[in-house]
């Protein structure tokens, strides 16, 4: 353990059990007739576990989707309470897994404010110090005042993130929440991340990008089917955490829903570029849709898009199978894995048909030079004109 | 958190959260007139437009009692907050999903500002009613008038009460604010708000049943403490609209209902803490 030696959070034994009924029976006419009837099954979320945060650590929570790490997070604010063993916490716990969770859409951001405060348990006195400083953070002007249902996703998000920030919290919960708001914003609040770490405050993210953890964490738990496997570095928590990804999950995830189905994407390196082949199957005759092609970075952020109407190709389907290649040319990505994801969509109504993940997407391995996502070849060179000769020839 | 907590920990963490209690209650009442052109003077309108309803049934039908508005008003006011705080208690959790879902607090919070904001609505049509008592040079005896703050504090631990039990059964039984809607009007009914105690009793001996049945219902014993000191007249035409007793005898009553408010609240909190491990989930 690092930091003081004193713990900000003590789990012993937690674990959490769900109760899942076969057919949810909500009503009590139901409750009544099937007294006795009822069959359950219990759902391990949580298997027994036990660990220690110290005090001044950033500690990442990995996991798949469904893994359990956002239950955990959960027992740790306080939300669900584990079914045996105890969450222990030290100090005011502020987690941003509520943003903006307890705006009215009436009320105005200020008087927002003042109820999300009191919800994290703060006065309206030690609130009103600290307003100027939320007002600030959270870049909203004059519009401080107007009702939060005008604001824009981004105001929303800002504000309860300034919130939660700038309430002087001991230990600070964060649900994948960096990734929101533009990209002047998300830097924003990483920096006050990493000041919240300079001051010797607790953190716990949870997330399933590899590369938060890697950039903030000091150490990190993996969390695989409910039963905590890993407790180490990031760098060793990483490799355990993909190794059990691949290991447990087949690497695609699809999705059917209706009438159409995409069996299978699959994704082939060519020269300067990569095919991406796309199976759909029809159950019967469909018209009007539209197959778009994203390509996301690896925290999940989309990069590029583009679909059959932009590319002029009007799609229809027979019953049957019908195949779709997209031919990707230069792709002058930065070293790293790009997921792609294949979608089809109802042009009518916008819905959405099916959609296919290929989370190794896009691998871009050759050695590149600089961060981000593209490479534009940068080339730099320096030259120097000697100030003395200028200034002499205008002197003369 | 932390496992079962006592009913006195409860209390105190549920009260250590007063700020968003208040906080609660404000943004009910903001919310409720916002955007709306009078306002907070709806609160006060309802109640007067009810009155003039029953005002004109009682004009057509005959037997209407003299100064009847003054009468169903003070029934009418305490039947209000109770009406009020039950339907708005119900749905304090169910209607806060994503708020319960994500944020920790007592959530004995909710129904708890639910009654609050009640609470504040009832203040203000008392205040509007005492204008028209005055306005009226209403007569009211003033020897009972001292009752009042004592007969809504009893009413309001029995209502904290019962908004708790609603609100948590709500939950899991989605059912519960429709059947809610059904009970309270008939609960409305079996309280002597448009008609008077004396009348029931009556009728109640006449079929050879106890007279004290109505006091069962512990909203009678507040709403005749109203009655009996805003409306000051007990007999008309020889016969008994209220209990001809002393002060005693209605203030034994109210500590009746104070003494079982107290005991049901304490059974609430405790079916309410049982109630709250599974909430965030099963919403």
């Amino acid at each position: 353990m690092s930091g003081t030696g004193t713990e900000a959070i003590v789990a012993t034994d937690v674990s959490k059990v769900f109760r899942i009924s076969h057919d949810p029976v909500r009503s009590m006419k139901e409750r009544l007739v099937s007294i006795g009837r009822r069959q359950f099954t219990d759902f391990h979320a949580l298997s027994p576990m036990s660990f220690t945060i110290a005090q001044g650590e950033t500690v990442g929570i990995l996991g798949h989707n469904g893994s359990g790490k956002s239950t955990l997070l959960k027992c740790i604010a306080g939300i669900l309470r584990p079914t045996t063993g105890t969450i222990a916490v030290r100090g005011r716990l502020a987690s941003l897994l509520e943003l903006g969770a307890g705006f009215h859409p009436e009320l105005s951001g200020r008087e927002n404010v003042f109820i999300n405060a009191a919800f994290l348990g703060i006065s309206r006195k030690e609130i009103g110090k600290r307003f100027d400083e939320i007002i600030d953070f959270a870049e909203l002007g004059q519009f401080i005042d107007e009702p939060v249902k005008h604001y824009s996703s981004g105001m929303y998000v800002r504000l309860g993130f300034a919130v939660a920030v700038n309430l002087d919290p001991d230990v600070l919960l964060v649900d994948e929440v960096l990734a929101v708001g533009d990209e002047a914003f998300a830097k924003k609040c990483l920096d006050r991340v990493k000041q919240f770490q300079a001051e010797g405050r607790t953190i716990v993210v949870v997330t399933h990008a590899a590369d938060v953890v890697r950039q903030v964490c000091s150490r990190a738990l993996v969390i695989d089917h409910g039963n905590l496997i890993c407790d180490s570095k990031p760098g060793e928590a990483i490799r355990i955490f993909r190794e059990h990804l691949h290991g447990t999950l087949t690497d695609e995830e699809a999705h059917g829903t209706g009438e159409l189905r995409i069996s299978s994407v699959k994704l082939q390196p060519r020269p300067g570029g990569a095919l991406v082949t796309a199976v759909v199957d029809a159950a019967q005759a469909v018209e009007g849709v539209r197959i778009s092609l994203e390509v996301a970075d690896s925290g999940g952020r989309m990069i590029y898009r583009v679909d059959s109407e932009q590319l002029g190709l009007p799609v229809s389907f027979a019953s049957g199978t019908t195949r779709f290649e997209f031919e990707l040319g230069s792709t002058a990505l930065l070293t790293g894995n790009y997921p792609v994801t294949v979608r089809l969509t109802d042009i009518a109504s916008a819905r959405l048909l099916d959609w296919y993940d290929l989370k190794t997407g896009i691998v871009a391995s050759g050695p590149t030079v600089g961060d981000g996502v593209v490479d534009l070849g940068v080339v730099l060179r320096q030259s120097t004109h000697p100030v003395d000769g200028a200034a002499q020839a205008l002197v003369e | 958190m932390a496992p079962r907590r006592n009913v006195p920990t409860h209390i105190r963490e549920v009260l250590s959260y007063r700020e968003l209690i208040g906080g609660l209650v404000r943004k009910e009442l903001k919310v409720r007139y916002k955007q709306s052109t009078i306002g907070v003077a709806w609160s006060m309108i309802q109640p007067m437009f009810l009155l003039l309803i029953y005002s004109l049934v009682f004009s057509v039908l005959g037997g209407g009692l003299p100064r009847l508005g003054v009468w169903i008003m003070s029934g009418l006011l305490v039947w209000t907050l109770v009406g009020t705080t039950v339907t708005t208690a119900v749905v304090s959790i169910t209607g806060n999903g994503p708020l319960v879902g994500k944020v920790r607090f007592p959530r004995a919070v909710l129904p708890t500002a639910s009654t609050g904001a009640a609470l504040v609505h009832f203040m203000l049509q008392l205040s509007a009613f005492c204008v028209v008592l005055l306005a009226v040079q209403q007569d009211v005896d003033w020897a009972y008038v001292w009752l009042i703050p004592f007969a809504i504090t009893a009413l309001l631990l029995f209502l904290l009460a019962v908004g708790l039990v609603v609100s948590a059964v709500n939950v899991y039984a989605r059912d519960t604010q429709h059947l809610l809607d059904m009970l309270t009007l008939g609960w409305f009914w079996l309280t002597p708000i448009v008609y008077d105690y004396g009348r029931m009793s009556r009728y109640l001996g006449n079929h050879g049943l106890p007279t004290w049945l109505p006091m069962l219902n512990p909203v009678t014993s507040v709403v005749m403490v109203m009655q009996r000191s805003l409306y000051g007249v007990t007999e008309i035409d020889g016969k008994a609209l209220l209990p001809g007793e002393s002060v005693w005898w209605y203030l034994r009553n109210i500590g009746i209902v104070a003494g079982i408010s107290v005991v049901l609240l304490y059974l609430a909190l405790r079916l309410f803490d049982r109630a709250e491990v599974n909430m965030a989930e099963s919403l």
